[in-house]
C-alpha cells in the first residue's frame, strides 16, 4: 500500500507541478496558439493531479486540496525537472517536449496497472496526453529545423540544460521493486528505455544533437527539491493559507 | 415513486452541456450508466477531458433536474469505468454541435489516427480545404482550424 502511494504521490506531484508551471503562460505565450496551448494542457495536468489525489484520498491520505496545497516542499515528491521555473518559451517548449513523451509512455503502461481505477484513469488520460505529445514533437520539429543560427542555438542550449533534468524523471522510487513486483507499474527502467527511443527518432528529424554522457539531476522522488519549488508552492497556496476554512 | 431506466432517460435529455446548449448530456455521451431499482436511481457519469472544470457542474445538473421531477432517492457518481471519446457522441448530439457552430470530431477505429487526422469540415461553407491551426482551443475539448475556401477560422470539438 505504501509502494502505491509513493507512486501515486510522484505521479501527482509531477502533474500539479508542471500543470502550475505550464499555466504561467497564460496570457504571455509569444503567440496567441501558444497561449491557448500551453494554458489547455495546464488544465489537463490539473485535472490529472486532482484525479491522482483524489485516489490517495480513497487510500486514507488527505483530500486533494489539502494534499495540493498545504504540504510544504519536502514532503513533495515530484521531479526537479518539473520545479524549474518557466524562463523562456525555447527552455518551456523543450521540457514540455522531454516531459510529455515520458507521460504518454508512463501511461500507456499504467494502463495494465493491477491498481484497477489506477489502470481506468490511465486508458483515459492517454487520449489527453496524446494530444500534449503531438503538441511538444510538432514544435520540437518546427524550431529544431529553425533558420536561424541563434534559434538553433537557443534550442540546443535548452536541450543541453534540460535533458540531464529530464533523466531524472526515471529516479527510482524508494519501493521501486515492490510497486513492480505488486504489478502497479512496469518500472522507471522501461519507461525510460522507449522514451530514450522516442525522443531519439524525434531529435532526429531536427538540426540539433542529444548531449552524450549526461548523468541525471536526482533527488526529486526522495524529497530532495530546489528552492524554486518552494517558492512556487508558496505562491500557488497564498491566497488559501490567508484562511483555510474559507469556502470557495 | 418507482422510475424505469426509459423514465430517467428521458429526464435527462433535458439536462444539456452548459457550454453546447443544443447537445444533451445523453447525446454527448457522458451519462454511461442508469441503474434503477425500486424507487432507486444510480447515474453513472464520465468526464470527456479528465480536468474538465464544467464536470461538477453537469453532475449538480443532473441532480437537479431529477429533483424537479421528483427522484429523490438517487445516487450519481462520477467514474473513468467507461472512459468517454468522441466516438460516443450519438448522431443527433452531432447535429446538435453542428447547429452550435461547431465541426464534428473525426470518427476514427484506432486512436492512433488521431496523430495524423487534421481535417474537419468547415461548419460555415461545408469546405474541406482546411487546416488545422492548432489542436487546442477556447475549451479542452475544441481545436482551431482554418478554412480555405471562405477564409474563416473555425472551432472543432476534437476526436479523443
Amino acid at each position: 500500500m505504501e509502494a502505491l502511494k509513493e507512486l501515486l504521490f510522484k505521479m501527482a506531484d509531477d502533474s500539479l507541478v508542471i500543470g502550475h508551471r505550464m499555466g504561467e503562460w497564460t496570457g504571455i505565450a509569444p503567440m496567441m496558439e501558444e497561449d491557448l496551448a500551453f494554458s489547455s494542457i495546464a488544465q489537463d495536468k490539473l485535472g490529472h493531479a486532482n484525479t491522482l489525489y483524489d485516489m490517495l484520498h480513497e487510500l486514507g491520505e488527505a483530500d486533494a486540496d489539502t494534499l495540493g496545497f498545504l504540504r510544504s516542499a519536502n514532503e513533495f515528491r515530484n521531479c526537479q525537472f518539473v520545479e524549474l521555473p518557466i524562463g523562456d518559451y525555447d527552455f518551456s517548449l523543450v521540457r514540455h517536449f522531454l516531459f510529455d513523451n515520458a507521460e504518454f509512455i508512463r501511461y500507456k503502461h499504467l494502463a495494465n496497472s493491477s491498481h484497477e481505477p489506477l489502470a481506468k484513469f490511465a486508458r483515459k488520460v492517454i487520449g489527453e496526453v496524446r494530444y500534449h505529445v503531438m503538441h511538444g514533437n510538432a514544435w520540437m520539429k518546427k524550431l529544431g529545423n529553425s533558420h536561424t543560427a541563434e534559434g538553433l542555438e537557443r534550442m540546443q542550449q535548452q536541450l543541453n540544460f534540460a535533458f540531464p533534468y529530464a533523466l531524472g524523471v526515471f529516479e527510482h522510487s524508494p519501493s521501486e521493486n515492490e510497486i513492480k513486483d505488486q504489478g502497479y507499474f512496469v518500472g522507471e527502467d522501461t519507461v525510460k528505455e522507449e522514451w530514450m527511443n522516442t525522443i531519439k527518432s524525434v531529435i532526429a528529424e531536427t538540426k540539433l544533437t542529444l548531449p552524450e554522457n549526461a548523468e541525471p539531476v536526482t533527488g526529486g522522488r526522495k524529497h530532495e527539491h530546489t528552492e524554486h519549488l518552494s517558492t512556487m508552492l508558496e505562491e500557488m497556496s497564498v491566497t488559501l493559507r490567508l484562511d483555510p476554512s474559507v469556502e470557495w | 415513486m418507482n422510475f424505469t431506466k426509459e423514465d430517467i432517460l428521458k429526464i435527462l435529455e433535458e439536462v444539456v452541456d452548459p457550454e453546447i446548449p443544443t447537445v444533451s448530456l445523453v447525446d454527448l455521451g457522458v451519462i454511461t450508466n442508469i441503474e434503477t431499482k425500486d424507487d432507486f436511481v444510480k447515474i453513472t457519469m464520465t468526464p470527456t477531458f479528465s480536468g474538465c472544470p464544467a464536470m461538477d457542474y453537469m453532475k449538480q445538473d443532473v441532480i437537479d433536474t431529477l429533483d424537479r421531477y421528483g427522484v429523490e432517492n438517487k445516487e450519481v457518481e462520477i467514474t473513468f469505468d467507461e472512459p468517454w471519446s468522441s466516438n460516443k457522441i450519438t448522431e443527433k448530439g452531432l447535429e446538435g454541435l453542428k447547429k452550435h457552430g461547431l465541426a464534428l470530431p473525426q470518427k476514427y477505429i484506432s486512436p492512433e489516427e488521431i496523430n495524423y487526422i487534421q481535417y474537419a469540415t468547415c461548419p460555415h461553407c461545408d469546405g474541406d480545404n482546411t487546416e488545422l491551426r492548432s489542436p487546442f482551443g477556447p475549451t479542452l475539448c475544441r481545436a482551431f482550424h482554418f478554412c480555405n475556401d471562405c477564409n474563416m477560422m473555425f472551432e472543432q470539438f476534437k476526436a479523443l
